[in-house]
């Protein structure tokens, strides 16, 4: 496990967000201790993949929950988790202080499933009881009636140029945004939100339902959050790509069959 | 006197009936070709009787296997450790572990004095309670098929409050494993095992106040609430085992890999407790092969072709461990129906660096899932269709196969080489 001693934004010659401090792609790992249920990995690696391949060196940072978080990385991940590590991970990371203040500064932070709800001002806890939240994104979540388990597919708000989502959902949330995010996506098949739209971003700040790893089968949104850390990125080479667009093609045609 | 003869007679006759019943629907459900009938007859059995389980299991000593991975292969081996016994022994060898399966398995063998139940996790509580165990074996607990199976902590936390209900009964408990050794402790009679622990992703933060865990080596523990690892009385050492009075035996297996090594001991572990000695126990464990297909050599056109089973990440882990070397190719194939689990997300958690350079084939129903995570981990591969693409893809390179398979997957390639043993 990589975990790499860090230095506090205020010694940095570079700050957090500012897209020329080098060419190098500073990924930060939160908690994968605590915050890694089914295969959360794959976003790092994902990531990793995609900026070499456009020849952007990374460094992965990966910083358990007994770690300070450093304030100085380019895009911070977090996973999914149980109902009790997801509390424990927000308790800590409201002392800890160093996801905020990153991305205070324009770090990007992508979070999927208990990741996700923690950005917001308010999660349902065990027994439904409402956790206060890292307040990194006007979303509140409590638990719904049932759990949304299977295969979720929606459209990307447009100004992203993302365009569609296809992933796996695995939770019991339900989430509601508040006037400072907008919605990620709408639903055409799942549950999301629960109210037709799915995960919420504000600036570079962006949480989804999609669970584990979600940038796998979502290139485009891999490169959307490679874009706000390092600027216009090159295209990949097609042969690079042959893969996972079969993958995503399989995938989209197999719910559209089955529905 | 036999008690069960006994006992058997003194069932109620809507018992007889739901087991007689449930015994007629299971043969018929085997004569049509529709599996090995041990869930049908249980489901009718039970639905003629819904305590059916309780009467089966009284007066017997029963043996509840659980975990995330190793229940089938464990199940097999305590059946085989407890041997000297003499009798028929009652178990579930077909890996039907939810009560139906359980009810079927002791349905028929009323005479068995001792049952071997191999239990899926989440029915541990209401297994406990309708069976009344003589022991509890838990193996490891990990991520597995997160759509259908209950998250690992919530688990732990009711077979915790399960065994602190059950006072009669002894568990035999993996003490490396922290939340194992934490779901256990609650119970009145433990049997420690250093069974080991070779996937950790589950398991850096103390399942009893969430603090990131001390590890050293084997060794675990809480410096927030003290939770550490238990004194433990048998010891798996490398390929030796390490007795309660400190005798070190090779084990010498059949079975191949880390992983059976442990489950062997946690076999000698339960025989211990029905007092059977380690020698004549071990002598019966080296016997068993193959457990339900898995391990299984078979050849085919000159190919001779090894299976293997794992479901979950921890179970992949391991089983890459027990491959052969290079040159033999490997096949690795993936389904995602559902008993798989329907999510394939379980792939990124597998490390498959190691297999660069490897002649790697890739298979199953989410082939191209699996082949865009192999792609990530920078691992050549060729993806074929069905075990005979594989085993001519195969022959070019060397005249023996690696196959490691998930659940539906394996069966399609078992029924395809003509269901071995």
């Amino acid at each position: 496990m990589t975990t790499n001693p860090f230095s506090p934004a205020e010694n940095s010659p570079n700050g957090p967000g500012q897209e020329k401090r080098g060419s190098q792609i500073r990924l930060v790992w939160v908690y994968p201790d605590l915050l890694s249920t089914y295969g959360d990995r794959g976003n790092l690696l994902v990531l990793e993949r995609r900026a070499k391949l456009r020849g952007v060196p990374v460094e992965i940072v990966e910083v358990n929950s007994d770690q300070p978080v450093p304030r100085d990385g380019d895009i911070y991940l977090m996973g999914g988790g149980e109902d009790l590590p997801q509390i424990l991970a927000t308790r800590r990371l409201l002392a800890d202080g160093g996801l905020q203040a990153a991305a205070g500064h324009g770090a990007v932070v992508f979070a999927v499933c208990a990741g996700y709800q923690m950005l917001g001002t308010e999660f349902g806890g065990a027994d439904d009881a409402p956790v206060q939240g890292l307040g990194l994104l006007d979303i509140r979540s409590g638990r719904g009636e049932r759990r949304a388990v299977g295969e979720i597919v929606a459209d990307v708000d447009p100004s992203l140029n993302v365009g569609q989502l296809t992933g796996f959902e695995n939770h019991q949330g339900v989430t509601r945004l508040g006037p400072g995010a907008r919605p990620l996506a709408r639903t055409t098949l799942g549950i999301g939100n629960g109210d037709g739209t799915e995960g919420a971003y504000a600036g570079r700040v962006l949480g989804t339902y999609l669970h584990g790893p979600a940038l796998v089968r979502n290139p485009s949104l891999a490169d959307l959050l490679l874009s706000w850390a390092a600027g216009p990125l090159r295209p990949v080479r097609p042969e690079a790509e042959e893969l996972v667009s079969r993958l995503r093609e399989e995938r989209l045609a197999a719910v559209t069959t089955a529905s | 006197m036999d008690d069960n003869t006994h006992q058997r007679f003194r069932l109620p006759m809507r018992a007889r009936v739901a087991t007689t019943v449930g015994g007629a629907a299971a043969t018929v459900s085997r004569l049509a070709g529709k599996g090995d009938g041990s869930v049908i007859g249980g489901i009718i059995g039970l639905r003629l009787a819904p305590d059916l389980l309780s009467l089966l299991a009284a007066g017997r000593q029963v043996v509840l296997v659980t975990g995330t991975n190793g229940k089938t292969t464990t199940t097999k081996l305590i059946t085989a450790a407890l041997a000297p016994l003499g009798g028929e022994i009652a178990s579930n060898i077909y890996g039907a572990n939810m009560e139906a399966g359980l009810t079927s398995a002791l349905s028929r063998a009323p005479d068995a004095r001792v049952a071997v139940l191999e239990t899926d996790e989440k029915y541990i509580p209401a297994m406990v309670k309708a069976t009344r165990p003589k022991v509890v074996v838990l193996l490891n607990l990990s991520r597995d098929q997160m759509d259908r199976a209950a998250e690992i902590w919530l688990l732990a936390r009711r077979w915790r409050e399960a065994l602190g209900h059950a006072p009669d009964c002894r568990v035999v408990a993996n003490a490396d494993d922290p939340l194992v050794a934490w779901a256990a402790s609650s119970a009145q009679q433990v049997t420690w095992v250093a069974a080991g622990q070779r996937w950790r992703e589950d398991s850096w933060c103390c399942p009893h106040c969430g603090a990131h865990l001390q590890r050293d080596g084997d060794d675990w523990s809480c410096r927030e609430c003290g939770h550490r690892r238990p004194p433990v009385s048998w010891t798996l050492d490398e390929d030796e085992v390490i007795d309660p009075s400190g005798q070190a035996t090779k084990l010498d297996l059949a079975l191949p890999g880390r992983a059976n090594r442990s489950n062997a001991v946690v076999a000698l572990a339960v025989a211990e407790a029905f007092g059977v000695q380690l020698t004549p126990a071990l002598r019966e464990l080296r016997k068993v092969t193959s457990v339900a297909g898995r391990y299984t050599q078979v050849n085919r056109r000159g190919c001779d072709i090894r299976l293997l089973l794992a479901k979950n990440p921890a179970g992949w882990l391991e089983a890459l461990d027990v491959m052969a070397p290079a040159p033999t190719p490997i096949l690795l194939s993936v389904n995602a129906q559902g008993p798989d689990g329907r999510d394939t997300s379980w792939l990124w958690d597998v490390d498959f660096r190691r297999l660069r350079g490897r002649h790697v084939l890739v298979g199953g129903e989410r082939k191209l899932d699996l082949a865009v995570r192999l792609e990530a981990d920078g691992v050549a591969f060729k993806l074929v269709n069905g075990i005979d693409e594989a085993i001519d893809a195969a022959l070019t390179v060397a005249p023996n196969l690696e196959v490691l398979a998930n659940y539906t997957a394996f069966q399609q390639y078992r029924v395809a080489l003509g269901r071995v043993q």
